[in-house]
């Protein structure tokens, strides 16, 4: 099976970008290659009507050229408004929503077509924990059963799942008498803890989390988000951990992603991006972090976006940000900015960056995960006329 | 460990008083099942209807014994110039102007003759087994094609739920009672005879193929109207993120969640095919006479409804009865099972 890297579906995207096939083949032979690699990967949902027949009359661009890798033992934050497609990634990597263009690698193995019998080894490798722990237990079951059902389904012998079960149940902080408890006995937090069990069962490289706190109280969030943390140290697990709050990511990721309209805006080491952002959609985001003291919250600049975001039917042209965004110029509409690279492996798309130096941003390069219908103008070009480099302090 | 495991509930409760109450139901949680149990058990009438059903079942079964030890004739053993005694006068079993004799309320002729001088009691037993016995065999057919069908089409999107849907929705387009009738004309004029499997035109199996096709599109579409909604809940997302194939996810993730509605449907689904039954015998397409039901002996009484109302009255008060007590429990099952459902056979 890993001979398929070599197979057709991904050498046609890396084609275009002639650094990359070389890059990723040097980088898989040595022990640092990324768990998963997501590449230009693009996934649109068809809008269907018609009276007998059902034409595809439009698209939906849920993920639009997007390019992504998760280290090993790494822990990567995606944030974004709802409907920017950061859930929609999470499913394609786990194969649960079909991609339409690019590539997605798991260990090197192209799994962006795979087929159920072809996933089933990787399944022991990656599970997800679900967003709305009411809804991602059946109400049906017991929790031994839930928590049984991957193991199960990888062949584990009926006698050994229940000692396994009351094993896990302590794992994540509940008591190994609840194997025969119903889902709708617990509280919110602890069928979340349930989900993460039933993630950690098959003791997977993956976990995705899919906005795992959002549906929680604030309280119960850090004990989980503590719980995940434990889990990520004891087990050498691998996040890649969805959230639309830039609040929550904040303690437990290594590197955050974010996005806008299914495009990458901002990839950044964690803390750098809340002391620099340096796009203005970033910014926004992180001004609508609420802060408690009310002296500090009026002393801050706040960038304030407003409206809503396109809809994603028909994104913007050029920069997907430019129809809210206060910087914008005439090249953010007709120009899509690439990915440009910055200190410290941190990468911005936009035309405008803040919080960069004249020296910075003239040493930016176009980085090769940039999506393949951006331009090539980076920000320094743009800044010769002024309108970059004026904010660059 | 740096969570507290229980926090949750001890910032609630003192931790002590979860602990006695987690201690009485720990060891066995209390299910849906469990809590929809003890919900019934609190709705005596829905209680009371059920048993009058099983007590009417019961009597039905027992027919042959009534027949034998009380009556001492079969159903359809004609006693047209016979005399009993009633009441020390001697009386026509079906008098010379042709009306039959009425309740005798003795073991001979209890609830009196019809106008071939059957039996009527006897016939209203074996009358009601047959009626039971197709309406409750149909319901269960339709009942497991309706499972099938609507776990196809809502679960597979694409060509196979276009051709379920479509055939559903080609039966459902006709009223249940002409479907009834034109199936039953036509499977009952010389029988069925494919290969191996050969009907004669007078079985059972003809009216309970019949009502058990006509109702499948009331049943299914429903069904998966709410595994189209069912597959779309994270549940079956997550078990499909393990791994776990159609069919797995189709019997044990979404069929779970179907029971409450099939067993309520089932149950009125039994009263709505006795129901049937009776209409189809009535128009001489369901059971054919000289076999009894309840609805060829209301046929076989409209006809003196002036002079003999007892021949139609009652057969219809059986039917009333069988049909009323399953309704009633069949409310109960499902406001014990899910109060907010809203399950209905609509025609």
């Amino acid at each position: 099976m890993t001979q398929h890297r070599s197979g057709p579906e991904q050498a046609r995207p890396l084609a275009n970008v002639e650094t990359t096939q070389a890059e990723a083949g040097g980088a898989s032979t040595d022990g640092s290659a990324p768990l998963v690699e997501v590449e230009h990967l693009k996934v649109f949902f068809p809008i269907k009507s018609g009276l007998f027949f059902d034409r595809e009359v439009a698209r939906v661009h849920a993920v639009n050229d997007v390019t992504l890798s998760i280290a090993e033992g790494e822990t990567m934050g995606l944030v974004g408004e709802s409907g920017c497609g950061k859930t929609t990634i999470s499913r394609a990597i786990m194969r649960l929503v079909d991609s339409t263009e690019g590539a997605i690698r798991f260990r090197g193995q192209d799994v962006t077509h795979a087929g159920r019998r072809r996933m089933e080894p990787l399944r022991r490798e990656m599970q997800m924990v679900f967003q709305d722990p009411f809804a991602s237990l059946n109400p049906r079951k017991r929790v031994g059963q839930i928590i049984g059902l991957p193991l199960r389904l990888h062949g584990s012998e009926r006698k050994e799942i229940e000692p396994q079960v009351r094993e896990l149940l302590a794992r994540v902080g509940l008591h190994k008498e609840h194997v025969n408890r119903f889902p709708h006995e617990f509280s919110g937090g602890q069928r979340q803890r349930i989900g993460v069990a039933r993630a950690l069962a098959l003791e997977p490289r993956l976990i995705v989390l899919d906005e795992p706190v959002s549906a929680l109280d604030v309280s119960v969030q850090a004990q989980i988000i503590n719980l995940l943390d434990d889990l990520q140290d004891d087990f050498k697990l691998t996040y890649l951990f969805v959230a639309h709050d830039l609040s929550v990511v904040r303690h437990v990721s290594d590197r955050i992603a974010v996005m806008y309209l299914g495009k990458l805006m901002e990839v950044s080491p964690a803390e750098e991006l809340y002391t620099k952002p340096i796009h203005p959609y970033t910014s926004a985001l992180l001004s609508a972090i609420p802060i408690p003291d009310p002296e500090e919250n009026r002393r801050r600049e706040r960038m304030v976006v407003s409206g809503e975001p396109p809809n994603p039917i028909n994104p913007p042209s050029g920069c997907v940000f430019h129809t809210r965004c206060p910087r914008a110029t005439d090249v953010c509409r007709t120009v899509e900015p690439p990915l440009a690279r910055y200190p410290n492996g941190h990468l911005a798309a936009c035309h405008h960056p803040m919080n960069v130096s004249p020296e910075e941003v003239k040493a930016t390069e176009k980085d090769r995960t940039s999506p393949l219908s951006a331009g090539d103008e980076l920000p320094a070009a743009s800044g010769a006329n002024g309108s970059g480099l004026g904010d660059g302090h | 460990m740096a969570t507290d495991p229980l926090a949750d509930q001890a910032a609630l409760q003192g931790r002590e008083a979860w602990e006695q109450e987690a201690e009485r139901e720990r060891a066995h949680g209390v299910g849906p099942w469990r809590l929809a149990l003890r919900r019934l058990r609190r709705n005596k009438v829905a209680l009371a209807f059920g048993l009058l059903f099983v007590l009417l079942v019961a009597c039905c079964v027992a027919a042959p014994l009534w027949a034998d030890r009380v009556a001492h004739t079969g159903p359809n053993e004609n006693h047209l110039s016979d005399t009993i005694r009633v009441g020390g006068e001697t009386k026509n079993v079906v008098g010379l102007d042709g009306i039959p004799i009425g309740p005798t309320w003795r073991g001979e002729f209890f609830l009196g003759a019809d106008s071939n001088g059957r039996d009527i009691m006897v016939r209203l037993l074996y009358g009601g087994r047959n009626s039971l016995l197709v309406g409750i065999s149909a319901a269960l057919i339709t009942t497991i094609l309706s499972i099938v069908l609507g776990l196809i089409a809502g679960y597979s999107h694409g060509a196979s739920d276009a051709a379920v849907s479509s055939l559903l929705d080609i039966l459902w387009s006709f009223p249940v009672v002409i479907l009834g009738v034109a199936l039953g004309v036509a499977l009952a004029l010389d029988g069925v005879d494919i290969g191996p499997f050969s009907v004669s035109e007078d079985s059972l199996l003809i009216p309970i193929f019949v009502i058990a096709i006509a109702y499948v599109p009331y049943m299914a579409r429903p069904l998966r109207g709410q595994v189209l909604s069912l597959r779309e809940r994270e549940f079956v997302e997550a078990a499909r993120a393990q791994g776990a194939g159609p069919l797995r996810i189709m019997f044990t993730e979404v069929l779970p969640s179907l029971t409450s509605t099939i067993l309520v449907f089932s149950t009125l689904l039994i009263a709505n095919a006795v129901l049937l039954e009776a209409a189809l015998s009535f128009l001489g397409a369901g059971i054919r006479p000289p076999n009894p039901s309840w609805g060829t002996m209301i046929d076989d009484g409209v006809d003196r409804i002036s002079t003999a109302p007892h021949l139609a009255i009652v057969p219809g008060a059986m039917l009333v009865l069988t049909v009323l007590s399953l309704n009633v429990l069949g409310d109960g099952v499902r406001d014990a099972l899910d109060p907010r459902a809203n399950v209905r056979l609509e025609h």
